[in-house]
C-alpha cells in the first residue's frame, strides 16, 4: 500500500526565485525566511517521498479568464515551466504520475466533486519555488507530480469548507491505491499578502497565527470564515490559504505539526514554511 | 434572487465576474506578455497593441499613465497586470508604492515595521 509520509507548506512569492537565483540566502532580508528550510532537507531526506500531491493556484500561466476552472487536476506525463511574463530562467520539469492523477479523479468524481482534467498543464512559480527550496542541489526532481489547482484568482472562489472537503477526498483516493509509492501533500502560497488596491501591503500576523496554530489539530477551525472574511482577514492573494487548507485534508484525519517557520516580510508576503506528519 | 453583498473592504476590488468582464481585453492584453514577441511588440508600440487587444477607452489611460489603480477599476487583475509592470521592470513592492502613494523605500518600511511587530493599522497610518 502507497505510504502518506507528511505535508510540507510553504510559500511561492517570485522573488525567492530571484533570491536563490543570486544565491542570497545568507542575505540579512532573506536568511529568516531561508532559515527555516534545513529542516526541510533533513525531514525529506528521512521520509523519502517519491510522489508530490500539490496544491497550488495558476497565476496567469496554464489558464486565463476564457476558461477559468475552480478544480482542475492535471493528468499528464511532464509538466513545463514556461515564461510567465518577466523572461526569467525557466524552472525544471517535472514527471508526471498519470495513474495516480486519474485514481484521484476518479475518486473527485465519485465524491461528488467535478474537477476539470489536464493533459497538459504548464507549472508555474507556485509548483516550482517551493520544490527549489525543497531541493535545493536537485538536477532533476525525486518526485514525481499530480497538481491540483484551485482558483483564487476570479470570484466566485470556493470555500474553506469545499477546499478541506477536497483534500479530503483525495486523502480517500490516496488511502485506496494500490501502488507502494510515498507520497507527500504540499500546499504552496500564502500567508496574508495584498498586492492590489490602496490596502497593497496588508499583513496580518494574528489571522496568519490562527491558522497556524489550527491546521494540523482542527482544520475545520478554519471553516469558519467565509472567502469574503478571508479576504477581509489575509487579503487579496491571502485567500492562497485554501491550498493549504487542501493540502491539510488530504494529509488525513490527524495530523501533528513537526516543523515550523514564519517570517515578515518575504517581498509583500508574510512567508511560512511547515512540516506535518500523519497523527 | 441575488446574494446579500458583504461590507466593502477598504481599499480592496474583489475581482469578481463584474471585473472579469469589464477587465477581459485589458487582462487578455497582459495574459499575451507572457511571449517575449508580445512584449517586445507592445514596446515597440504601445498604442498599437493596445488597439489589436481593443482596450476600452479608460483601460488605454490607465495604461498609458501607468495607473495601476486606475486599471484595476477597469477590471485589471493583478496576476495579469504584474506581467505588464515586468516589462517596465517593476516589482510588487514599486507597484505597491505606485498604488498607496508612498515612495518605494517607505511601502518597504511599512512592511518591516509589520515584520517587527506593527499592526498593518499602526504600520500604514500610525
Amino acid at each position: 500500500m502507497a505510504e502518506i509520509v507528511g505535508a510540507y507548506f510553504t510559500s511561492h512569492v517570485p522573488a525567492i526565485g530571484g533570491a536563490i537565483h543570486r544565491g542570497d540566502q545568507q542575505d540579512p532580508y532573506w536568511k529568516p525566511f531561508f532559515d527555516g528550510f534545513p529542516k526541510v532537507h533533513e525531514w525529506l531526506a528521512a521520509v523519502k517521498p517519491d510522489v508530490a500531491v500539490v496544491f497550488s493556484n495558476d497565476h496567469g500561466l496554464n489558464f486565463f479568464l476564457d476558461k477559468m476552472p475552480t478544480f482542475a487536476v492535471g493528468a499528464a506525463a511532464e509538466y513545463a515551466n514556461a515564461d510567465e511574463g518577466w523572461g526569467l530562467p525557466l524552472y525544471k520539469s517535472f514527471q508526471g504520475h498519470p495513474a495516480l492523477s486519474w485514481h484521484v479523479i476518479e475518486q473527485l468524481v465519485e465524491d461528488e466533486f467535478d474537477p476539470v482534467t489536464c493533459q497538459q498543464m504548464l507549472v508555474d512559480h507556485a509548483i516550482s519555488i517551493p520544490f527549489e527550496l525543497a531541493y535545493p542541489d536537485a538536477r532533476e526532481w525525486p518526485v514525481k507530480l499530480v497538481p491540483i489547482g484551485i482558483n483564487t484568482v476570479q470570484h466566485p472562489l470556493p470555500s474553506a469548507k469545499r477546499c478541506l472537503a477536497l483534500g479530503r477526498s483525495v486523502h480517500r483516493a490516496l488511502a485506496s491505491w494500490a501502488g507502494d509509492e510515498r507520497i507527500v501533500l504540499i500546499g504552496t502560497g500564502g500567508l496574508s499578502h495584498q498586492l492590489d488596491g490602496a490596502r497593497a501591503g496588508f499583513i496580518n500576523a494574528d489571522y496568519d497565527r490562527f491558522c497556524l496554530d489550527h491546521l494540523a489539530s482542527d482544520p475545520d477551525a478554519l471553516t469558519g470564515h467565509s472567502i469574503h472574511d478571508i479576504v477581509r482577514l489575509a487579503g487579496t492573494q491571502g485567500v492562497e490559504v485554501l491550498n493549504w487548507i487542501a493540502a491539510r485534508g488530504a494529509l488525513g484525519p490527524a495530523a501533528r505539526e513537526v516543523h515550523r517557520n514564519y517570517h515578515i516580510p518575504i517581498s509583500n508576503t508574510a512567508a511560512a514554511t511547515v512540516l506535518m506528519e500523519p497523527a | 434572487m441575488a446574494l446579500p453583498t458583504p461590507e466593502p473592504i477598504p481599499g480592496t476590488t474583489l475581482f469578481d465576474g463584474s471585473a472579469a468582464q469589464m477587465g477581459y481585453q485589458l487582462n487578455a492584453m497582459c495574459y499575451s506578455f507572457n511571449d517575449k514577441a508580445n512584449r517586445d511588440t507592445f514596446l515597440a508600440d504601445e498604442a498599437a497593441y493596445c488597439d489589436r487587444f481593443d482596450l476600452t477607452p479608460a483601460q488605454r489611460t490607465a495604461v498609458a499613465k501607468r495607473d495601476v489603480l486606475g486599471m484595476i477599476a477597469a477590471g485589471g487583475n493583478i496576476y495579469y497586470l504584474a506581467k505588464l509592470a515586468g516589462i517596465f521592470g517593476l516589482n510588487v513592492q514599486d507597484v505597491g508604492a505606485m498604488q498607496t502613494g508612498w515612495t518605494v523605500p517607505e511601502f518597504k518600511e511599512m512592511l518591516l515595521a509589520q515584520g517587527r511587530g506593527l499592526t498593518y493599522a499602526e504600520a500604514a497610518h500610525g
